[in-house]
């Protein structure tokens, strides 16, 4: 079954790439503007050998992988804080309603005032995308701690701060590598924007230079290189999260007893 | 241990719990009183929705009663003490399934501060005792339900406490394994000395295990009566329970709670 599933899906994507290449050729849409298959396999190879292509693609991965990181750690702890403090949760929710919606584009003005074309600017935007995914992830996770398995580390003693490492990190963990996983993609898409609109060094800029210059089939090509980034990045997350979650309900599947 | 039979290890002291919450004022215990010496093992039962997950969280110290006291060897509980283990009836959900059948044994064990070899020792014996040595390295989930209720006795009996506490524990198993688990529980009991409580709803259980048998009346609760089980201390599926003398207690208990619940205050014929 799962070898038929690989050579559908192989099937699929060769469909694909091939209607890529015959639809220029055909004449059917103006080849300038849609370069053929493989005509974008051709600049993607000459991206490979130019080093410029790299460090564009060491600026995005710092970008994305700081403000990550940054985002995680901030919308863990806040999330715990918010939770457990009591009535802090009700305190906020007002204000992280409010706060949630604006869009991380429409703060691009402010980080072009504050920051530039640096690298802060682009984390100020990866930031406030990713920490919401992260924060609310953990509040409902924190929530859904079991009033057993509570009262169960009460009874055995365990203080406030054992309480939280081994019933409640665990309970809310599967929220949290979901956060993670969501925050890893808007993370990459505003890594993007903000170098495709500030102007920030990275794969971003490089697309927008590829434009202005009619370079079409390199633009095509950084696109691809940003798909691909996408389609790595979503399957680092799952499997660290299999990995995480072995235990897990989600995970280990039925159990026969 | 037998030095300290005799001795009270528990004390209920006019035990109140009013649950006030939201406009409703719910009477759960209205006022209960009654002593468990050191070593005994005692059932507590009553008609359903009684109180007694409310008595016996007050007592393990979960939850602050209104009125009355606890005292564990004199001492008044305020908290979860030390000297006591719980045995929920929720076995899957009182294991942590993130943790392996040892890991869950041993984490009580480390907030204790026990040293390492020390918890080995605990972990082996304790999973010993109920049968489960060589499942150090499952996880809960991968035992079948009796199994895991196996586990958190396990986890209790490694905590060493004096006293065990246990709310309906096997309410949620087979009639089998309710039977053997009974056994364990009956064995652990005479071989280590722990003074036992044990809340459960049916009334042949309380008979089986019980020294005594503390009737709960229904809600708000007062001790309904309190009854003195004089069965051999060897007992077993067989044989103790087609005993005349086990009829004739299990009938009596029997017409106490339905008593209990018609609102009967204490039995008129004692057996």
């Amino acid at each position: 079954m799962k070898g038929l599933n690989t050579l559908l899906g192989t099937a699929g994507l060769a469909v694909f790439l091939a209607l890529g290449e015959a639809v220029p050729r055909l004449g059917l849409v103006k080849a300038d503007y849609f370069p053929p298959t493989s005509r974008i396999a051709r600049a993607l190879g000459t991206e490979l050998a130019d080093g410029a292509f790299w460090s564009a693609l060491g600026d995005t991965l710092t970008g994305w992988a700081v403000g990550l990181a940054v985002a995680v750690g901030a919308g863990v702890a806040a999330g715990v804080v918010v939770s457990v403090v009591p009535h802090l949760r009700q305190a906020t929710a007002s204000t992280v309603e409010f706060l949630r919606p604006i869009p991380s584009v429409a703060l691009i003005p402010l980080a072009i005032l504050l920051y530039g074309t640096e690298l802060r600017s682009v984390l100020l935007l990866v930031v406030y995308a990713a920490f919401w995914q992260v924060l609310i992830q953990v509040m409902y996770g924190v929530q859904d701690v079991d009033p057993v398995a509570e009262e169960t580390a009460r009874s055995y003693g365990l203080g406030a701060w054992a309480r939280v490492r081994h019933v409640l990190w665990p309970t809310a963990l599967p929220y949290v590598m979901t956060g993670v996983r969501l925050a890893a993609a808007v993370a990459l898409i505003l890594t993007i924007t903000a170098e495709l609109v500030i102007g920030a060094p990275g794969l971003g800029q490089q697309i927008a230079i590829a434009q202005a210059s009619q370079a079409v089939p390199d633009m095509y090509a950084l696109i691809v290189v940003t798909g691909l980034l996408g389609l790595v990045i979503n399957v680092g997350a799952r499997s660290v999260e299999r990995r995480a979650l072995a235990w897990h309900q989600s995970v280990r599947g039925e159990v026969a007893v | 241990m037998n030095l300290a039979k005799g001795r009270s290890m528990l004390d209920v002291r006019g035990l109140n719990k009013v649950y006030d919450g939201s406009g409703r004022r719910v009477e759960a215990v209205r006022d209960l009183t009654f002593t468990v010496p050191a070593g005994e093992l005692v059932c507590l039962v009553g008609p359903s929705g009684c109180g007694k997950t409310t008595l016996l969280k007050c007592m393990g110290g979960l939850l602050a009663p209104t009125g009355g006291e606890v005292l564990l060897e004199d001492r008044k509980v305020t908290g979860p003490p030390p000297g006591m283990a719980f045995v929920f009836q929720e076995y899957g959900r009182s294991l942590f399934p993130w943790m392996r059948v040892g890991e869950n044994v041993e984490l009580p064990l480390k907030q204790k501060r026990l040293g390492r070899e020390r918890r080995k020792e605990l972990v082996a014996d304790a999973l010993g005792s109920v049968g489960l040595a060589d499942a150090a390295g499952a996880y809960p989930w991968q035992l079948s339900g009796g199994m895991q209720q196996r586990v958190a006795i396990a986890r209790a009996l490694a905590y060493e406490p004096r006293v065990l506490l246990m709310d309906e524990p096997f309410a949620a198993v087979d009639a089998q394994t309710r039977a053997d688990l009974e056994d364990l529980v009956r064995g652990l009991w005479r071989e280590r000395g722990i003074t036992i409580l044990f809340v459960t709803h049916d009334i042949d259980e309380a008979v089986y295990l019980g020294q005594r048998v503390i009737v709960l009346s229904a809600s708000p609760t007062v001790v309904q009566e309190q009854l003195k089980v004089d069965l051999p201390d060897d007992r077993d599926q067989l044989h103790t329970r087609v005993a005349p003398r086990f009829a004739e207690l299990r009938t009596h208990v029997y017409e106490q709670i339905q008593a209990a619940k018609r609102g009967v205050p204490r039995g008129e014929d004692p057996v």
